[in-house]
């Protein structure tokens, strides 16, 4: 293995990341907007939302990782992948949007009902989102994305049965992983009444995935032989029988209820599924580039991989903890209310200073950080002087505040209805 | 002329032919100019949140923590939308600039690279802090805030690294129009035009969120309402912008020196200076036209003097350059003063705030004194928006400056247009939407579990 195929195996990683993560997201969107208009649907809709609304933003960030890390390591690539396919990315971006705002205007919702509403419009958008996305690895599969400039045909490079049915399969494979993980969510919090009905939807959207994937692979034969033919015969052959038996036991796994099992190894299917894209297209990246061709200079690719494994030494963790704490029910519902404390910070505390230190000492320190800043960075030209300089106008901003706002406060406290009027 | 040297141009994607070159620009520039007062709030809104539940938890005082809380819901809100707008930069890096990306991504390209790890932090910590409280203890709770403000500093200190290196290229040689013997660090952080550009946008940042939520306050206060609670939130982000704004001038000041060192036809065209003078003079206000300000009132040597603490140092003119290698020099110069001017009155507006805190010790009680806090929001993004349209306006033609010009970055698909058009329509909605929620936010009852708390309805 090359030092040129490492990123790549970083962008795959996080592409199955964001298929897992944020397709399941995308999925449960769906459930939200199909789900009947009776008390019954309304509590799926609920569970849905309140299963995705901590993580959303973090799984949506696994798109910009790939995104950076293409650009990075493989930009001749990237620039003819996303001038080829500006379309079907606007729509993606469309989608993304639309599902993004829908969170963050149901963060300020005061009913349920409005929330419903804006889960609904959103539900639309979120099918255009792994449709489009789906559609640009076909796109990608099918050899459409030339080398260039916007060379590939705009349109139907991502509007071809490989493209389709790649987006399609996405669509359908959001929603199963969203059913899997909401029927797993619903028995971690002992909601028994809506288990059965995702797991119903699991079942069957799993099932409607494993018949596109078949149908998909007749696709691939004759709109995209060749690498039909490595997947088939070739090198992305153990892969691809990996990913029919991880299928194949996830639905068994759902069938019998073993739900949290059953995530780990539809993410198993996933992974099967991209790694046998790659192992059946490499070594070409796009048509005519390959990826030792398309990957940036040696230091640039070696930079991103001290940056990647760097960035995951402290994004892991960090990532388990958010799971850990969701999955663990600790994190709550997307609908706080600004109601008192209920436990003990509701005990009047002892009273003590704002700040342990004297306003007026805070206050001299600012005027000397302000002095030394001043100088230093207006007066002094050397590069060390101005970083000083900057670090003392910092300790000025620091200081100012320490001794302006707690007396202020202070005071306000101990007279506290002194209405101005 | 160095400028021919960097020639043939840079391109590793073949020439381009775009008729909509001025669109995709005003399209990135659209999407800028959404995601950058959310970028102000992703830095600065998290430690403002955080000195107030800090300030709670301290005290037991149960106000602190109601602000806190109540902010929180606006500050996930506020990130939610800078997710989904900073998604759609990085998308357009590709769509609409797919050359720049593909001749100098193996260059730039780590910057971002870093930065999605520092936004993935700060989404993850977004998700513990906003939904975690009352479920962490409240010593967890702060500290699972801390990442945020930290991740704010690391994810601007990135992204405003790509753009010093797109002002102040380095690091890499220029063969056959291809980038080779990279060295990204180096192009990246060993770059003198970096850190004044970061510390400025850092500090607007403050200075944004600061004067915009303090606004939010003053407007409350005209409109009557003004108990404890208004009180006390405007407090906070008031005296941080109004400590931050005259820092600002200094650093400003710092930032134009090394634009006269580094970029100077750039300077030239903020100044409208058309020769290369010795003793340059300064004009405020005023029009460039056929090589000469007009209608502006000019303060002799001065530019000299600013510039190279020197009132007879020699400045150069937009005659250093071609024509076709100089900015817009009215746009360039009309934002540098519509800057400078808002800097300055919200930098007197920040003295004024702190000379009365040590004079009289609390806030004062002119309704003027409330109008000029209400505007300062607004007027802070606008010296904001300003800024950036200065540094990047002036930076024109070059998109990587002196390397590659912005024509040939450019994608050469059809359809920009029709992408401006729908960019607008979606950001006009998110908008409205964005307004919707925080009204409402707003609007929400205020539960101050105390007896001294004075709630009145809107």
């Amino acid at each position: 293995m090359t030092l040129a195929v490492i990123p790549l195996l970083f962008v795959l990683a996080g592409l199955v990341f964001y298929i897992v993560l944020a397709g399941a997201d995308f999925g449960a969107a769906i459930w939200q907007v199909t789900a009947p208009r009776t008390p019954d649907g309304e509590r799926l809709r609920d569970l849905a939302h309140d299963a995705m609304a901590p993580v959303w933003e973090a799984n949506h960030v696994w798109l910009i990782f790939v995104l950076t890390v293409t650009w990075t390591a493989y930009p001749a690539a990237f620039g003819s992948l996303a001038s080829t396919l500006a379309i079907a990315l606007s729509v993606a971006a469309f989608g993304i949007i639309v599902r993004g705002a829908a969170y963050a205007l149901s963060s300020g919702t005061a009913d349920p009902r409005e929330v419903r509403r804006i889960d609904q419009a959103s539900a639309i958008s979120s099918v255009l989102a792994p449709f489009a996305l789906g559609a640009c690895v076909g796109a990608l599969a099918s050899g459409r994305v030339p080398y260039g400039n916007a060379r590939g045909d705009l349109w139907s490079s991502w509007l071809n049965p490989t493209s389709i049915t790649v987006g399609v399969l996405a669509v359908v494979f959001s929603a199963y992983l969203a059913a899997v993980y909401l029927s797993a969510d619903a028995v971690r919090r002992g909601r028994d009444d809506l288990v059965e009905p995702f797991r119903r939807r699991a079942l069957g959207s799993g099932t409607l995935a494993g018949v596109l994937a078949i149908a998909g692979l007749v696709v691939l034969r004759q709109d995209a032989h060749a690498l039909y033919h490595d997947l088939v015969f070739g090198d992305g052959l153990p892969a691809l029988i990996v990913s029919v038996l991880a299928g194949a036991i996830t639905l068994t796994l759902v069938a019998r209820r073993r739900f949290e099992p059953a995530r780990y190894t539809a993410a198993v299917a996933v992974t099967a599924i991209v790694a046998g894209w790659a192992l059946a297209q490499q070594p070409q990246f796009l048509p005519g580039l390959t990826i030792e061709q398309a990957a940036a200079p040696r230091d640039t690719l070696w930079a991103i991989i001290v940056a990647v494994v760097g960035g995951g030494i402290i994004l892991f963790p960090s990532l388990a903890l958010l799971l850990r704490l969701t999955l663990g029910g600790t994190l709550g519902h997307g609908h706080h209310v600004d109601g008192p404390a209920t436990d003990e910070e509701d005990r009047p505390a002892p009273a003590r200073p704002l700040l342990p230190l004297n306003a007026a000492l805070a206050g001299r320190v600012a005027v000397a950080c302000l002095v030394v800043g001043l100088g230093l960075l207006t007066a002094a030209e050397t590069g060390w002087a101005h970083a000083v300089g900057v670090v003392a106008l910092f300790a000025f901003v620091v200081s100012g505040f320490l001794a302006a706002v707690p007396p202020l406060l202070a005071a306000d406290a101990d007279e506290p209805d002194a209405e101005t009027t | 002329m160095t400028l021919l040297a960097a020639l043939p141009l840079a391109q590793a994607l073949g020439p381009v032919e775009q008729q909509h070159l001025l669109a995709a620009r005003q399209m990135q520039a659209l999407s800028f100019a959404v995601h950058i007062p959310l970028v102000c709030f992703g830095i600065a809104f998290p430690a403002m949140v955080l000195i107030m539940e800090w300030l709670g938890q301290r005290t037991g005082d149960p106000l602190y923590r109601t602000i806190a809380r109540r902010w929180s819901r606006v500050m996930v809100a506020l990130f939610a939308v800078g997710v989904i707008t900073g998604t759609v930069l990085s998308f357009e890096m590709g769509v609409l600039w797919p050359n720049f990306t593909a001749t100098f991504g193996g260059v730039f390209g780590l910057g971002f690279a870093i930065e999605g790890f520092s936004f993935f932090m700060e989404a993850i910590f977004i998700g513990i802090y906003v939904y975690g409280w009352d479920r962490l203890s409240p010593r967890a709770h702060l500290l699972s805030g801390l990442p945020i403000i930290v991740t704010g500093f690391t994810g601007s200190w990135m992204v405003i690294s790509v753009n010093a290196w797109m002002n102040h290229p380095g690091g890499f040689r220029l063969v056959g129009g291809r980038a080779v013997d990279i060295h990204p660090w180096r192009a990246l952080f060993a770059n003198d035009y970096l850190w004044h550009e970061l510390v400025h946008m850092y500090i607007a940042g403050y200075i944004v969120t600061g004067f915009v939520v303090a606004a939010a306050y003053a407007v409350a206060r005209l409109r009557g309402r003004w108990t404890r609670y208004e009180r006390t939130a405007m407090a906070v982000p008031l005296t941080i912008a109004a400590l931050a704004a005259p820092v600002q001038v200094l650093v400003g000041d710092w930032a134009a020196r090394e634009v006269a060192k580094t970029q100077p036809v750039k300077l030239a065209a903020i100044e409208g200076l058309p020769k290369t003078t010795r003793g340059a003079p300064e004009h405020l206000l005023g029009w460039y036209q056929d090589g000469e300000v007009k209608f502006g009132i000019r303060i002799p040597k001065m530019l000299s003097l600013l510039a190279f603490h020197d009132p007879n140092a020699k400045v150069v003119g937009l005659n250093a350059a071609p024509p076709s290698q100089r900015p817009p020099i009215n746009v360039v110069r009309f934002s540098f003063q519509t800057m400078v001017g808002i800097g300055t009155f919200l930098a007197a507006l920040g003295a004024l705030v702190l000379f009365l805190r040590v004079r009289r010790r609390r806030l004062p009680e002119s309704r003027w004194f409330y109008v000029a806090v209400a505007a300062a929001g607004p007027l802070s993004y606008v010296a904001l928006v300003s800024g950036w349209v200065t540094t990047e306006v002036g930076r024109q033609p070059w998109v990587v400056y002196r390397i590659m010009p912005t024509s040939q970055a450019v994608t050469a698909a059809g359809g920009v247009p029709v992408g401006y058009a729908g960019l607008w329509i979606l950001y006009l909605g998110v908008g409205a939407g964005v307004v919707w929620i925080l009204r409402r936010l707003a609007r929400a009852p205020i539960e101050v579990p105390v007896s001294t708390a004075v709630e009145k309805e809107v």
